[in-house]
């Protein structure tokens, strides 16, 4: 079986989720896959690939690859894979990916299979449906290539086999300057950074369960009482009830707390990568149901507006 | 400008979802419905641009396909300021992938010819985050995805597109263009009684699915639903708040020791 898998890379490195999507990548055709690299020089990279994980490594190169665009990297990518012909094509499930490998599939008259958690044979690739709350089974039907993007966390990233050192192509792409019609700046982060979320050791996180800005004293007293910082779920931080800094997640910070208490949190995947680190999660929810359930080690299924009151006397009793 | 929001209807959020007989998707009986969320950050933005524009021709026109129950989502987006909206009437929409449902999508907006096609960034319920993405690959557009606010430019539009871990980018595109737009960029506007008045009177045009595209066999089929196998032993802890909140300390304490 023909794969490969497509390698991201941020500050020189290639990233783990793309070692992941290598590791679910192997797993699937049971050997070594071709590795794909993009940009406008992609030696050190290829060096760091070049550890026997991989059968091929191929530099897709370009200086209009320099910078990342959607229209870049699919006009790339689809004149390698047309002359390649893989059977399967595997990314990381990224920002990057999400923006750029649904047109690639739509070239090829595919759909790129998305945020896939585990390959069943056929192959079936399962992912999350309602935010976490089912497990969906696809199988694909069409014309080759097959399009997969991996889920962060859902595979672990192997040390390299001891496979042969991969041979290293170069593959230089026909993209002229006009094709590219978008441009981009560089990337920024919002002007104030005062919480550092990422090295505190207890925090309570807070969700949609709060219902309400008024209500978010509760779970403040709570966090109060146990010393914790205080996080929240992106709608939280969308409303604007607590400031966008102390979102926890895919697209806000990751935590690896000693203990993450989960108050009125459903546990969508988004924000479940953020948390993925914590040594021990509590979840506080009245859905029995909510995904978050599946991954706490203590969790109370009830209304959060008794039960935080009810934990937050109880620590501060405790504390007298 | 004219500017196209597609939307979708979603199962309300807090709604109880069970795998049907077919084993092969929900039971939709008896559920809620509602606007999927990034989708009304999508009309949102297309309203805002809209306002901002000061143009009296620029018209907002919501798009959305699904069975007869997707009009009341698009009546509800009429409420909230959209000038008129086209259902694709389509009972078949679980058997379509995708690109099928992006074909029909496409083959509503190309006569259209908008300026600017917005939609949510992915839905709640299937949550494959590509519609948008796969539209503007067949209509030939540039597109951004994951984009939070919109600035219109002398050259085209200038986004605020969202990258991992809080970082964020510009980027400058030409119209017309597509944008898949990520939540929380701006406040969500309610709908007026004002405005459920008038959408009373604005046009909904319904085009059936079969005048639009022809089905064609679908590229990648979902073959089951299940129910998640848990991934740890959790601990429920039962009784009173105050006897579950105890009994969650001394966990904490003594086994977890992490308090």
């Amino acid at each position: 079986m023909s794969v490969f898998v497509i390698l991201e890379d941020r500050n020189g490195k290639i990233t783990r989720s793309s070692w992941e999507a290598a590791a679910a990548a192997t797993l699937a055709a049971g050997a070594p896959v071709t590795a794909v690299l993009l940009g406008a020089n992609t030696e050190a990279l290829a060096a760091e690939s070049a550890t026997g994980a991989f059968s091929r490594i191929i530099r897709v190169e370009h200086p209009l690859l320099a910078a990342y665009s959607s229209d870049g990297f699919v006009a790339a990518l689809y004149q390698l894979l047309q002359t390649e012909t893989p059977e399967y094509v595997v990314l990381p499930h990224t920002y990057l990916v999400r923006d750029f490998a649904p047109r690639l599939a739509t070239r090829f008259g595919q759909v790129l299979i998305s945020d896939v958690i585990a390959i069943e044979p056929g192959p079936a690739f399962v992912r999350q449906l309602f935010q976490g709350r089912m497990n969906a089974t696809y199988q694909s039907t069409g014309p080759l290539p097959c399009f997969i993007s991996i889920q962060a966390g859902a595979f672990r990233a192997t040390s390299p086999m001891t496979s042969p050192i991969a041979a290293i192509e170069t593959f230089v792409p026909e993209i002229a300057a006009r094709d590219i019609r978008t441009t981009a700046g560089a990337p920024f982060r919002a002007s104030s950074q005062t919480v550092d979320l990422g090295s505190a050791q207890l925090i309570v996180g807070v969700g949609r369960g709060i219902k309400d800005e008024s209500n978010i004293p509760i779970v403040q007293a709570l966090a109060t009482a146990l010393g914790a910082e205080l996080a929240a779920s992106r709608p939280i931080c969308d409303a604007g009830w607590l400031p966008m800094e102390r979102q926890v997640g895919s697209s806000g910070q990751t935590v690896a707390p000693k203990l993450y208490l989960a108050i009125g949190i459903s546990g969508a995947i988004q924000h479940l990568v953020g948390i993925k680190g914590s040594q021990c999660v509590v979840a506080i929810n009245k859905d029995p149901h909510a995904p978050i359930f599946e991954i706490a080690d203590y969790a109370i299924v009830g209304d959060l507006f008794e039960v935080v009151p009810a934990l937050t006397a109880a620590i501060n009793a405790a504390r007298q | 400008m004219k500017i196209i929001v597609a939307i979708k209807q979603v199962p309300e959020r807090d709604a109880p979802i069970r795998i049907d007989a077919s084993g092969k998707w929900i039971d939709e009986f008896g559920l809620q419905w509602a606007l999927n969320e990034s989708d009304a950050y999508a009309l949102e933005e297309a309203l805002l641009l809209k306002e901002k524009s000061g143009d009296p021709t620029s018209e907002v026109i919501v798009l959305s396909a699904g069975p007869e129950r997707v009009g009341v989502t698009l009546r509800e987006a009429l409420a909230k300021g959209a000038d008129r909206a086209i259902h694709i009437l389509a009972d078949d929409l679980a058997s379509r992938d995708s690109l099928g449902l992006a074909r029909l999508l496409a083959a509503a907006i190309a006569p259209e010819k908008p300026d600017l096609i917005l939609t949510g960034l992915q839905s709640e319920d299937l949550g494959l985050g590509q519609t948008g993405v796969i539209l503007a690959e067949l209509l030939g557009l540039p597109h951004a995805s994951l984009i939070l606010t919109v600035e219109k430019t002398a050259t085209g539009l200038a986004v605020k597109r969202e990258l991992e871990e809080s970082w964020f980018q510009t980027i400058d595109l030409p119209l017309p263009a597509l944008l898949t737009i990520q939540s929380g960029g701006n406040k969500l506007r309610y709908a007026t009684l004002m405005g459920i008045k008038r959408a009373k009177s604005k046009e909904c045009r319904v085009l059936p699915a079969a005048d639009l595209a022809p089905a064609s066999p679908p590229v990648v089929t979902l073959a089951s639903v299940t129910l998640p196998q848990k991934q740890k032993s959790t601990q429920f802890l039962t009784g009173s708040p105050a006897e579950a909140a105890a009994a969650l300390i001394e966990k904490l304490r003594t086994e977890a020791r992490v308090l």
